[in-house]
């Protein structure tokens, strides 16, 4: 497994040193440079052109450009934002990272969860009404126009029913007067939410260990209940909590819609590789011996159907961070793919820059971490 | 009637002398041209693989409605030319807006800005009262007799708007899936069949295509570069066939490569463009065209959400029309302007639907493992 990650690794790093080098030329075949606007203003010396040209570096040859250019990113120098001067792109991303994190995290692992879920039923239950209506309903949401979807979704639960907030990240007038900052709460929130799954997940696998199935179910889902009530315990004595409530109040739209979004693709993979499975004779044998059909299901099919999910979770990451950005700008949610698209809008070519430099970086860790869950998974790959 | 001479060609004779395959009985098999044979083998190929395909509903749920689509696109240039005069129903520069007669019923001032808003919106009366009777512009209206589905904010006509952008939505599927399809074709051939570094740095970059995330790097394009139509579907094409579709072409190539028939050609003395070109992309090209519907799927989306966003250098498109209705904000008034966005982004989600789920009928018609038990 150690082999198989580090050839991985090196792997990806090689694809990330070629998607730098992209965007360098993306940007070095781009026509006009950002001393252009200066000629036309005649109150500019053609000499303070020419300084700014020589302090850019835009007067050395392209394979000092480019090894600089190399030297900044991993400095982590990406440069001045154009439409935040003088705040540095880092700092305005760094700011951002924990919304979009969150934004993709949650919604990735609802997707795939109930995703799984439903999937192998529709599967197990092939040729009904019921699969045929869930079929068409992961068609349109794998097909929708994201766009439109969002806008359905704010039109319908914000708008018709007030259920939540139209757009944004907070209400500023809450924050008004507060001895706390909304990325303050929020990295709270984080953080609480990170201890509360640990902690599930460490009941999980403690559960699993244990020799008597029933009361592994019982303590697990007691322990469950137990730490969810401590979670919420936690937050209604904690002083940021009307804070925290406003944040969590404007992010269930957005999750909700971004994990629609990813819910039917993953659902339309999940029933056609159990499909898969289900002709292996293995099955055949589960069946005759007598087990009952919910562990054929569970426990024998699932399992092996669950190893191309994993691997098509690359594409649904695509999926994932491309409708997050569509999902981020119809929110108006201030995390990386705003920046982007405000970066693009607005001609702030560093922060644009930026914004898909990071977007990279994290498509590129997402990849990774499947790796390593599917090396887990794989028992040809574990062992 | 020209007659090759068949005895060159054994092999070709054995292949098609299975049962039922003699087009007229007095003409022996061996007697009748090849290019004949062949169409006949090419018609009964056709014929099973549409029979296959029709078998599964879904396929041709897809298909009708792409036919459907197609017959928009189709007429909308005969509308144009015969029954709709251009300065009405023009996609772009069309006006009509119906006059309509209101009341003026009420004078109301705007409490924050102090803005009469009564006569900010009849700004041709400024010295309308209340009880007067006014003749206004209708803009967006409701669909009539004359515009089936209504105008757009600008008193342009909707059904004309979603026929042409039918046409641009097909054009950069077209573009967008040949694309796909030859790059993708060319790169598994080419890196399964060499093998070595070459595969190597191939797949490395099919990686890279594989992982970025197409939404963002488009948005950055668009901001570098001014996009239209063709060219948007010339890097959606290159993106999916250097990318994911590279990767499935390859795995298909290489089960080819290590068919007896490929030692055969390299021994017979055939060069490697040779065999790369006769015998595998033509073993691999039915995925791709599986592939294919999909990218047409993703492209269709694409151009949209970057319409949407008001990225691309198009005159209109389904895309467009929602950007028109959200810039003039009738985005949140819900039913009331039903016609401004539901058939621009119904059909943008219908049409991605049918070609996936083309997709889908093809892929049992290629991959037997899927079809029913």
């Amino acid at each position: 497994m150690a082999r198989f990650l580090g050839v991985r690794f090196a792997q990806m790093a090689f694809v990330f040193w070629l998607f730098l080098t992209l965007l360098f030329f993306m940007i070095e075949l781009s026509p006009g440079d950002p001393t252009l606007h200066l000629v036309l203003d005649p109150n500019v010396p053609v000499e303070a052109r020419d300084l700014l040209i020589r302090r850019l570096g835009l007067d050395r040859p392209l394979h000092e450009r480019y090894l600089i250019y190399l030297r900044n990113f991993f400095t982590g120098d990406m440069g001045v934002s154009f439409s935040q001067y003088p705040r540095e792109v880092t700092d305005i991303l760094w700011e951002r990272l924990p919304r979009t994190l969150m934004l993709f995290f949650i919604a990735t692992v609802l997707a795939y969860w109930f995703g799984f879920a439903v999937g192998k039923v529709l599967a197990w239950k092939r040729g009904g009404g019921f699969e045929y209506a869930m079929t068409i309903v992961g068609v349109a949401l794998f097909t929708v126009f994201i766009p439109w979807f969002a806008l359905i979704m704010i039109w319908v639960f914000s708008f018709t029913f007030n259920l939540f907030p139209l757009r944004g990240f907070l209400t500023p007038r809450v924050f008004r007067g507060q001895p706390f900052g909304a990325n303050e709460v929020f990295l709270w929130m984080i953080g609480s939410g990170l201890v509360l799954l640990l902690v599930l997940t460490a009941l999980y696998v403690l559960t699993r260990r244990m020799n008597d199935f029933r009361i592994a179910r019982v303590v697990n889902a007691a322990g469950s209940l137990l730490a969810i009530a401590a979670f919420f315990g936690y937050w209604w004595i904690h002083p940021m909590r009307t804070l925290a409530a406003n944040i969590a109040h404007h992010t269930m739209l957005p999750v909700l819609t971004l994990t629609l979004i990813a819910f039917g693709g993953v659902m339309l993979l999940t029933r056609s590789s159990m499909l898969e499975t289900l002709r292996e004779d293995y099955i055949l044998t589960a069946r005759a011996k007598g087990l009952p059909e919910a562990v054929v299901r569970n426990r024998h099919a699932a399992r092996t159907a669950l190893l191309p999910v994993v691997t098509s979770m690359v594409l649904a990451l695509a999926t994932v961070i491309g409708g997050g950005i569509v999902t981020e700008t119809i929110f108006s949610w201030p995390g990386i793919g705003l920046a982007l698209l405000d970066g693009i809008v607005k001609g702030d070519t560093p922060l644009a820059l930026g914004a898909l430099a990071f977007i990279g970086v994290l498509a590129l860790i997402g990849h990774l971490l499947v790796d390593i869950l599917y090396g887990y998974l794989d028992p040809r790959i574990r062992h | 009637m020209s007659i090759q001479e068949p005895s060159r060609r054994p092999e070709q004779r054995l292949t098609v002398s299975g049962e039922g395959l003699a087009l007229d009985d007095e003409i022996p098999l061996t007697e009748q041209p090849l290019w004949r044979i062949r169409l006949r083998l090419t018609r009964r190929r056709w014929a099973e693989n549409w029979r296959l395909f029709t078998a599964n509903r879904i396929g041709v749920v897809g298909f009708v409605i792409i036919v459907v689509f197609a017959i928009m696109a189709v007429l909308h240039p005969i509308l144009m030319a015969t029954v709709w005069p251009s300065s009405i129903y023009h996609p772009v520069a069309g006006y009509s807006a119906p006059r309509v007669e209101l009341e003026v019923v009420e004078q109301v001032t705007d409490p924050t800005t102090q803005i009469d808003l009564a006569r900010a919106r009849l700004r041709g009366y400024p010295a309308a009262q209340v009880g007067d009777v006014v003749t206004d512009r209708l803009q967006p209206a409701p669909p009539s007799r004359q515009h089936l589905l209504g105008t757009d904010p600008l008193g342009r006509d909707v059904l004309s708007q979603l026929m042409y952008g039918t046409r641009a939505a097909f054009a950069l599927g077209a573009v967008a899936a040949l694309v796909t399809v030859v790059v993708a074709t060319m790169i598994g051939a080419v890196a399964a069949y060499l093998g070595g570094w070459i595969d190597a740095v191939l797949m490395r970059i099919a990686d890279l295509f594989l992982l970025l995330p197409i939404i963002p790097v488009l948005v950055f394009v668009t901001g570098l570069w001014t996009i239209n139509l063709w060219s948007l579907g010339l890097l959606i094409g290159l993106a999916a066939g250097l990318g994911p579709t590279a990767i499935v072409l390859k795995s298909q190539a290489l089960t080819v490569k290590v068919k007896p028939f490929i030692d055969a050609a390299r021994i017979a003395g055939g060069s490697h463009l040779h065999i790369i070109f006769r015998h595998i992309v033509p073993n691999v090209v039915p995925l791709a065209f599986l592939y294919m519907m999909f990218t047409v799927t993703a492209a269709i989306g694409l151009e949209a959400t970057l319409s949407f966003f008001g990225l691309l250098d198009i005159p209109m498109s389904w895309g467009i029309m929602i950007h028109t209705a959200q810039t003039t904000g009738y985005l949140l008034r819900g039913t009331d302007f039903w016609w401004l966005l539901l058939p621009a982004g119904g059909a943008v989600s219908v049409l991605a639907a049918a070609f996936y789920l083309v997709g889908r009928g093809f892929d049992e018609v290629i991959n037997p493992r899927l079809r029913q038990r």
